[in-house]
């Protein structure tokens, strides 16, 4: 399969008066044409930063400071501005947690739908854009009659069809959704990756799925990387994650979720708490809270570990 | 005084309708005055040592019954009898007395805590108001709920600010203010929701050991029916106002009998990629308060629904010991 996507040692940090918060460290994936990648992983572990730079919509005083972005062989790091406009919002979309911060409120709809149309298609008639938005409406499975309404006359759940909807109006081939469930209710989040999973057939898309909820990539991403405190820690397909986890950090996630299909009296625990990034523990970040930490773990950074497409940063394999 | 003593708590037919702001010019034309029915009568009873979840969507009015049973909102009408005294018979001061032992932990860890005031002194604030012991007895306490909690040293947390500590840290040091005053009945509002994974299933299970420690009551509330299962002995699933569904949580997560809860437990995500959903989730979302759908509030979204769903209001009704449904079918 295409790689669409290949980062590369990819390494982000923002420096703020108290020191480098190292946001990213050393990052690299690739992701393969038409696949569902799921990126998870606690608060604060980089993973929205990762996604933010794939976009470079890294906000001061974050910065790249070394690595690349490959998308489709142009390394989008080093890209000029201009280059980067034919491929940001237009080739690869964004979408955010909170749908009614995305929207303004000030413009029905169509106007926000047709307004992304005409910046990206110059030249589209004004009758054209409106047939645009009114099919990409249709397939969000909203009617079109409510493409004169503002955004506070929708619910949350349409409000976020209303941005994925604005995010693939372009046709773009990468959809970057950060966790764009969190802020729904349930019943609704299961019907909104539901439509994801049809519109990815539908567009022939390509999604990063960031989330800190394992439930949701379980049902929808092929294969799953995890991140912690900035570092990948493991990455391989989802079948393989979930039933035959390497890492002990992925293995203490996953016993630490509910699960309501099964029957287990209790849920295990991870003591400590994730590591400050401004100053993070030496050799794997993982150390101070790991149950099987060996001396090498606290001075040098582990190597990645591969075997059959799975990737395990960690001392306990090679 | 109610027949039934051995109920700890037991809130009957409990109402709270907001009024809606009116413009001006509604005013003028003097329209009917519209409120939203945030709760719309609820009756259920805790026994002593109970935890019982009350699970719904957002807008369903679970966190407004818990502020209610705090009297931190007045009610519309209805009862609430906490150990056979009716809470709503009490004057503003006797209620202040009665909240030494009902106490509410609420969701937003950051929000809670006054960013001014150290941890330590948060923790011990309501010892200042209910007891008038020592200020180097109230400060012993605090030190031994912060051990409790899991915030130790507790000497080294007591003279932080809610900013030095983590999310984690700071619910923990919402739970020990909650149980300072040693109280036997807590309201715990979605007191996981904002950790994160790891931390929610530590916090969790803090709150299991506090209740057997010191023999605590909790009404919990949540939307997320998956975490029920670790610490409730009784679940109440709530639709716009009105409870839907209660009983025994092995019975109703077994036999969801009422279709919204089914839904409700077939969208909970499930995380195992083999897994695979039974039925497909129905369209459609949770339709406003203001003017709730007649008859049964469920009936637009339900796919047995018949025609009397829509013209009737089904009661409560027992399927099995202690498991009753408020559904036609």
């Amino acid at each position: 399969m295409a790689t669409i996507l290949d980062i590369q040692h990819l390494t982000v940090h923002f420096p703020i008066n108290i020191g480098t918060v190292q946001a990213v460290q050393d990052v690299s994936l690739s992701l393969r044409q038409g696949e569902v990648m799921g990126l998870v992983g606690e608060s604060g572990c980089g993973k929205s930063t990762l996604g933010f730079s794939i976009n470079r919509l890294l906000r001061p005083p974050g910065r790249i400071v070394q690595g690349k972005i490959l998308y489709h062989d142009k390394d989008i790091v080093t890209m000029s501005e201009r280059e980067l406009l034919s491929i940001r919002g237009r080739k690869i979309a964004m979408i955010f947690q909170d749908p009614l911060t995305s929207l303004n409120p000030l413009f029905r709809i169509d106007q926000q739908f047709m307004e992304t149309l005409f910046t990206h298609e110059k030249g589209i008639s004004k009758k054209a854009a409106f047939k645009r938005a009114e099919m990409m409406l249709e397939s969000l499975g909203i009617s079109r009659e409510r493409l004169m309404e503002y955004p506070h006359q929708m619910s949350g759940g349409m409000r976020q069809r209303i941005m994925i909807g604005m995010g693939l109006i372009l046709n773009p081939d990468l959809l970057i959704a950060d966790e764009p469930t969190t802020s729904l209710d349930v019943i609704v989040e299961a019907q909104f990756l539901d439509l994801l999973n049809e519109l990815r057939k539908q567009f022939d898309l390509t999604i990063i799925l960031i989330t800190h909820n394992l439930g949701n990539v379980a049902q929808l991403a092929d294969r799953i990387t995890v991140m912690y405190g900035g570092t990948v820690m493991e990455l391989g397909e989802a079948n393989e994650i979930f039933e035959n986890p390497l890492h002990p950090y992925t293995k203490g996630l996953l016993s630490s979720i509910p699960n309501i299909k099964l029957d287990q009296p209790k849920l295990k625990t991870m003591p400590g708490s994730p590591p400050d990034l401004v100053d993070p523990p030496p050799g794997c970040v993982f150390h101070p809270r790991c149950p099987f930490v060996k001396d090498i773990c606290r001075e040098q950074k582990p190597t990645p570990f591969t075997r059959d497409g799975h990737l395990v940063n960690c001392w306990l394999y090679g | 005084m109610r027949e039934n003593v051995e109920d700890f708590l037991n809130i009957t037919d409990l109402k709270k309708h907001f009024p809606l702001q009116k413009g001006f010019i509604d005013n003028l034309l003097s329209k009917e005055k519209s409120f939203v029915r945030a709760v719309d009568g609820v009756s259920f009873s805790i026994k002593k040592g109970e935890v019982l979840g009350l699970v719904g969507e957002s807008g369903c009015g679970k966190t407004t019954t818990g502020r209610l049973i705090l009297r931190l909102l007045e009610p519309t009408s209805g009862e609430i009898f906490y150990r056979g005294q009716s809470i709503f018979s009490h004057s503003k001061h006797e209620m202040e007395r009665m909240r030494e032992k009902m106490q509410i932990i609420f969701q937003d860890p950051y929000a809670s805590l006054s960013p001014r005031m150290s941890i330590g002194k948060a923790i011990g604030h309501p010892l200042s108001i209910h007891h008038n012991s020592s200020r180097n007895e109230q400060r012993r306490m605090v030190l031994e709920i912060m051990e409790k909690v899991g915030l130790y040293p507790a000497e080294f947390f007591y003279k932080k600010y809610p900013h030095q500590l983590s999310g984690g840290q700071r619910q923990r040091a919402v739970i020990a203010r909650a149980l300072v005053s040693n109280p036997d009945f807590v309201v715990a509002d979605e007191p996981i929701a904002m950790a994160d994974v790891s931390v929610r299933a530590m916090l969790l299970e803090l709150m299991v050991q506090l209740k057997e420690e010191f023999d605590l009551t909790y009404l919990y509330i949540t939307h997320d029916l998956a975490t029920c299962k670790y610490i409730c002995d009784q679940v109440a699933i709530m639709y716009l106002g009105k409870i839907v569904e209660i009983g025994p949580l092995n019975d109703v997560f077994t036999n969801p009998v009422h279709p919204y809860t089914a839904t409700l437990m077939e969208a909970v995500p499930v995380p195992d990629p083999k897994y695979r959903r039974i039925q497909p989730i129905p369209k459609g979302e949770i339709p406003s308060a203001i003017n709730p759908p007649s008859g049964c509030r469920f009936h637009p979204r339900c796919h047995a629904a018949k025609p009397m769903c829509s013209e009737h209001e089904p009661d409560l009704i027992e399927v099995s010991q202690g498991h009753r449904v408020a559904c036609f079918s």
